[in-house]
């Protein structure tokens, strides 16, 4: 590196460095004019306020670092659940719009083009008002088989508790996923071995049973089923799910599905024409060359574009603050920013959040790629 | 040559950075008097406090206040414009300077007077918080809320309230916070809470919005102390009292019985407190760095709290409140101002 | 015998290949699960169709003044409704007698951007450096006003798609150079440069927009020195800006690093330094490359725009929200008409945007080989 190069990067140090540092001082100042607190000491304090949904215990008595692990975990549900969901829908609608049915091919192009250009936000709207609007209120809810209720207060569902000895039927059911792994490798190494296919399915069938039956012996059936009832002015017991959950849930799948069925669609094209003719040369039905043949070397082309577009969707999940479900933005940049005061700690700790997610879908599916891709090819 | 030309170019930005002032003046009226107009912080649209109509020009008892501050400052109220402001952005809106003073149905609590870096220079409105139901429920009473949905703005002192009086009660219930308090409104209206709660006289307001105002009732109880009044940045008195002093001359004035039909008759009454209070006697206005009779101005623009509270929300307004605990002492309220002596 | 061998007359071709019928064989019914298939769509297509039909045209009011107007026993879209607040939804509360510079700056903007957008078009670099320099500063002294005897006019009083246009447009127009920078940097030997610049890029792309819209809006006065204070409208422009720059950046990256090595080395043969070789030489050629790419970013900027609302601007969706509280229009159907005609509206410009990337991508494909 040239002197000159050296004196130019020492330079844009010098000017970082010095307005950090004004922007530091200015912020003191600025704090300290205005008796802000700083540090971290609000974590403790009580928060005081109620959360919509809650995937573990809390109330009010607890500190804003609870509340702030219940909005972690609403905004992983609502993630976790919105991928599983748009990369189902987006893998059907990639493949349709390929669908030599011209029909089939032509509604799935008009889905992509109207839930793309459509703002995400827009839908999240329009389902959540929309859903509010046409569901029933609780008194008139929707009956189903009288265990679960459709209102607009959302799905009332029932739900199962586990009362003491259930932990045995855990451990039967871990004893049971064990063998079938077992099994499984057993399987796969004898047909490596001697080329005979061996179906696993019956001793893993006679060593569930007799599992299961061990431990209902031991423990007896330590279930109890919660149904909800409706009692004042919404449903008791069971599980609710709360509509801005769906709605949330419902329009962050169907946007993210028509980007995903683009990309599957222009990786499905990547694949040489000369593997489809290969395959039906060999007698393999349009189908079974596309789930064999086609879609598994078409991943390559998928992962990489696939995994920003799982990153989206977990960034695109803050977009609840708007319809009012409590995912991290909502109840910890919302509530407590407004209640404490203290922003430049919250959101600091709000985006280093969405950092790690970032950081770990990327590795994630950094490793699946890694596991799926050519040898011997970058 | 070149190397020169950088090296001096990179040192000339940074003596350019710190030359740039870290604090500017900290004197609010020079400011406003030299921009010309008062740049007041409102609420995005609450009947009766802080609401636009349709060509733009805004209504309320807040709206008044502001009004009021600049008749004192400049001698006409034209002299304001409104910054619609959320919850979440109000106080950072006034810390910051983009508003000169925060008119928005504020509650006055202790975290926000100490910890905010912001001063509450009064009362313009005592209220409290209540809930809104629909009649068809046939409830009377708080306590039969137990397990109920309750639709909320959110990071407000509604939603801390509310949790405490729940627990209070050992009642469940299901808390749906919205950013906007529109969002909050049209969510009760479709059916997705059974209550609505906030502040009482902001229930009467959010009542209009709905699509059929009579199918809704505001329950009678009232569950905390909700002094709702005007805020300014700490550290600037001089402004704070001048603020401070606008609403007190409007509750002098109707102590008085000055009103805006009759100050200028009231310029030749023999009252001496009437005349410390136009102005004819005494220095006060002077002693804020404004001329003597800013308390002429305001009530001739704006009037006195009487005319306010009921051209804004009283009994013939669409919100039909009464005066209640906003009455001034001498008829069992609780509005009392200090003398203008 | 005759001299030339004449073959038999061609028989037309079975009907079951050719004209309508045969495509429908072909493409329909191909299979019996092809046939399943098309009778389930198409029986889902009319239905669909129909509900639309009705809601849209056939059950819809067309003409009234208020809520009266949208409340028959079934009813469909409530269009008065978007009619009345057709001027708001557009300009916001722009006052009336200002509209003609709003339409103005329109007007301008079109007419600078359709020559842009045709690259059969010369003259490119005076069209961009009007569309990229002089027009924002005209556009910003129209509709800010205060000079030239035009009457100010407070950024809180615009709204609808004026708020929507402005924060897209100028966050293209913003990030458009600081993402170059921010690229360049990011390939650079420098490694203090590039790690700053990496620093950037990664953070601003890991954190939703909403963060950033907060961290603007409400953090940002803190970082600024006592009586300086931007109004709410530059503040989000500020934070779009830094957000799109870094996606920016990262398309940009991608056509830097398409450029063959042979084009750098031929501009140092021929003695050009490296602000030289970077402007004359690869950026013209990386930009073109690119211009799908920026077209993309721009479609997912202009969809976000829609955030501010969370923030307290008035953009289209945020305006259309505002009015529904009105309550001389309160009926059941405002709210999905409302959503509806801003959907619309968004779908018309992002499909365009959209037809136009692929036009350039298919026209750039060509151009290189």
């Amino acid at each position: 590196m040239s002197r000159r190069d050296a004196l130019l990067q020492l330079l844009t140090l010098a000017l970082v460095v010095a307005g950090v540092g004004w922007l530091i001082a200015n912020v003191a100042d600025n704090l300290d004019r205005q008796n802000i607190a700083s540090g971290f000491g609000f974590l403790n304090e009580r928060a005081g306020f109620g959360i919509s949904q809650t995937l573990i215990d809390y109330d009010e008595d607890d500190n804003y670092r609870q509340v702030l692990i219940i909005g972690l975990l609403n905004t992983l549900l609502v993630s976790v659940l919105g991928i599983i969901f748009a990369s189902i829908l987006g893998f059907l609608l990639g493949v349709g719009r390929l669908s030599r049915n011209w029909l089939i091919s032509k509604i799935a192009m008009v889905y992509i083009e109207i839930f793309r250009n459509v703002p995400l936000l827009l839908q999240i709207m329009f389902w959540y008002f929309g859903v509010l609007r046409n569901l029933p209120s609780p008194r008139q809810a929707i009956n189903v088989g009288d265990v679960m209720f459709l209102s607009n207060r959302g799905f009332a569902l029932p739900s199962v508790t586990f009362l003491d000895g259930a932990g045995s039927y855990g451990l039967a059911l871990l004893a049971i996923i064990a063998t079938a792994i077992g099994l499984r490798r057993r399987a796969r190494k004898l047909f490596l071995t001697t080329g005979r296919m061996v179906a696993f399915w019956k001793p893993l069938g006679l060593v569930s049973v007799a599992l299961l039956l061990a431990a209902g012996g031991l423990a007896g059936v330590p279930f109890e089923a919660n149904i909800p009832a409706l009692r004042g002015f919404n449903f008791r017991g069971g599980m609710s799910v709360i509509p801005e959950f769906v709605a949330l849930l419902l329009a962050l799948s169907l946007y993210t599905a028509a980007f995903i069925a683009e990309i599957v669609r222009a990786g499905i094209l990547s694949v040489d024409q000369g593997q489809r003719e290969a395959a039906a040369a060999l007698g393999l039905s349009h189908n079974r060359a596309l789930s064999l043949v086609v879609i598994p070397q078409s991943l390559r082309v998928i992962i990489p574009p696939l995994t920003s577009q799982y990153l989206n969707l977990t960034k695109n999940s803050s977009l609840a603050v708007a319809i009012a479900y409590p995912d991290i933005v909502s109840v910890f940049a919302g509530t407590t920013l407004t209640q404490v005061g203290q922003a430049i700690e919250i959101i600091f700790i709000t985006m280093m959040v969405y950092l790690i997610l970032s950081l770990l879908t990327s590795w994630a599916m950094n490793r699946y790629n890694a596991r799926i891709a050519l040898v011997g090819q970058s | 040559m070149k190397k020169l030309v950088e090296i001096f170019a990179a040192s000339a930005a940074l003596t350019l950075l710190t030359l740039v002032p870290l604090r500017a003046a900290e004197d609010t009226l020079q400011v406003v008097k030299q921009r010309g107009y008062v740049k007041c912080g409102v609420s995005q649209g609450l009947p009766g406090f802080s609401n636009p109509d349709d060509k733009g020009n805004w209504n309320g008892i807040d709206v008044d206040l502001c009004r009021a501050v600049a008749a004192a400052v400049f001698g006409t109220d034209e002299k304001v414009k409104f910054t619609p402001l959320s919850a979440k952005e109000r106080f950072t809106a006034l810390q910051s300077g983009e508003v000169d003073l925060l008119a928005r149905n504020t509650t006055w609590s202790m975290h926000r007077d100490t910890a905010l870096g912001v001063d509450f220079t009064g009362v313009n409105y005592y209220d409290g918080q209540g809930f809104m139901v629909r009649a068809e429920l046939g409830i009377t009473s708080t306590k039969e809320l137990d397990g109920a949905s309750l639709c909320t703005n959110l990071g407000t002192t509604t939603e801390l309230n509310a949790a405490d009086y729940f627990r209070t009660h050992n009642m469940q219930y299901e808390m749906v916070a919205f950013e906007k308090a529109d969002e909050a409104v049209s969510a009760y209206n479709t059916g997705r809470c059974d209550a609505y709660t906030t502040d009482q006289s902001a229930l009467y307001a959010q009542r209009l919005k709905l699509t059929d105002p009579k199918a809704h009732i505001v329950l009678p109880q009232i569950i905390s102390k909700e002094p709702l009044g005007p805020v300014v940045r700490q550290g600037d008195d001089q402004w704070g009292d001048i603020v401070r002093w606008s609403h007190n001359a409007m509750l002098n004035a109707e102590e008085l019985g000055v009103t805006s039909s009759n100050v200028e008759a009231m310029k030749s009454s023999s009252n001496p407190s009437v005349k410390r209070l136009l102005g004819l006697d005494g220095s006060f206005g002077a002693n804020m760095g404004i001329s003597n009779n800013w308390a002429y101005h305001i009530i001739r623009t704006v009037g006195n709290y009487a005319e306010t509270f009921e051209r804004n929300v009283g009994k013939d307004t669409p919100l039909g409140i009464a005066r209640g605990v906003n009455a001034l002492w001498k008829d069992g309220g609780l509005q009392y101002a200090p003398p203008i002596r | 015998m005759s001299a030339t061998w004449q073959p038999k007359p061609a028989r037309p071709a079975p009907t079951h290949v050719v004209g309508v019928w045969g495509w429908m064989r072909q493409n329909l019914f191909a299979t019996p699960s092809d046939v399943l298939l098309t009778m389930i769509a198409a029986l889902a297509l009319y239905y669909a169709i129909d509900v639309v039909l009705h809601w849209a045209i056939l059950d819809a009011s067309f003409s009234g003044s208020d809520r009266t107007a949208c409340l028959k026993d079934v009813q469909g879209a409530c269009w008065p409704f978007i009619d009345a607040k057709f001027g708001q939804f557009i300009y916001g509360r722009y006052p009336d007698a200002e509209r003609w510079r709003v339409d103005l700056v329109y007007l301008i903007g079109f007419v600078g951007l359709v020559p842009l957008l045709m690259p059969r078009i010369g003259w490119k670099r005076a069209n961009v450096i009007f569309m990229l320099g002089l027009f924002p500063i005209f556009a910003f002294v129209m509709l800010t006003g205060g000079a030239f005897g035009l009457v100010p006019v407070e950024t809180t009083d615009w709204g609808g798609l004026l708020v929507t246009l402005v924060v897209a447009i100028t966050g293209i127009v913003a990030s458009l150079p600081l993402g170059i920078l921010l690229a360049l940097g990011r390939r650079s030997q420098m490694s203090i440069v590039r790690s700053l610049c990496i620093g950037f890029i990664e953070i601003f792309r890991g954190v939703p927009l909403i963060t950033v819209l907060f961290m603007a809006s409400v953090m940002l006065p803190l970082f600024l020195p006592d009586g300086v204070n931007f109004d709410k409208l530059m503040r989000c422009l500020i934070g779009v800006a830094l957000f799109s720059s870094a996606y920016m950046a990262e398309v940009i990256r991608g056509g830097l690093q398409a450029i063959p090595k042979g084009q750098y080395e031929a501009a140092a043969a021929l003695g050009l330094g490296y602000w030289r070789v970077t402007g004359l030489v690869v950026l013209p050629q990386a930009l073109k490359m690119v211009i799908p790419g920026i077209v993309n970013t721009f479609i997912g900027l202009f969809k976000d725009t829609t955030l501010v609302l969370i923030v307290g601007l008035f953009d289209l969706l945020g305006i259309v929200q505002f009015h529904f509280t009105d309550a001389s229009w309160a009926t059941p159907e405002t709210h999905i008409t409302g959503y509806v005609f801003a959907a619309f509206v968004f779908w018309v410009f992002c499909f365009a945007m959209s037809r136009y990337s692929i036009f350039m991508e298919n026209r750039l494909s060509t151009d290189r080989d």
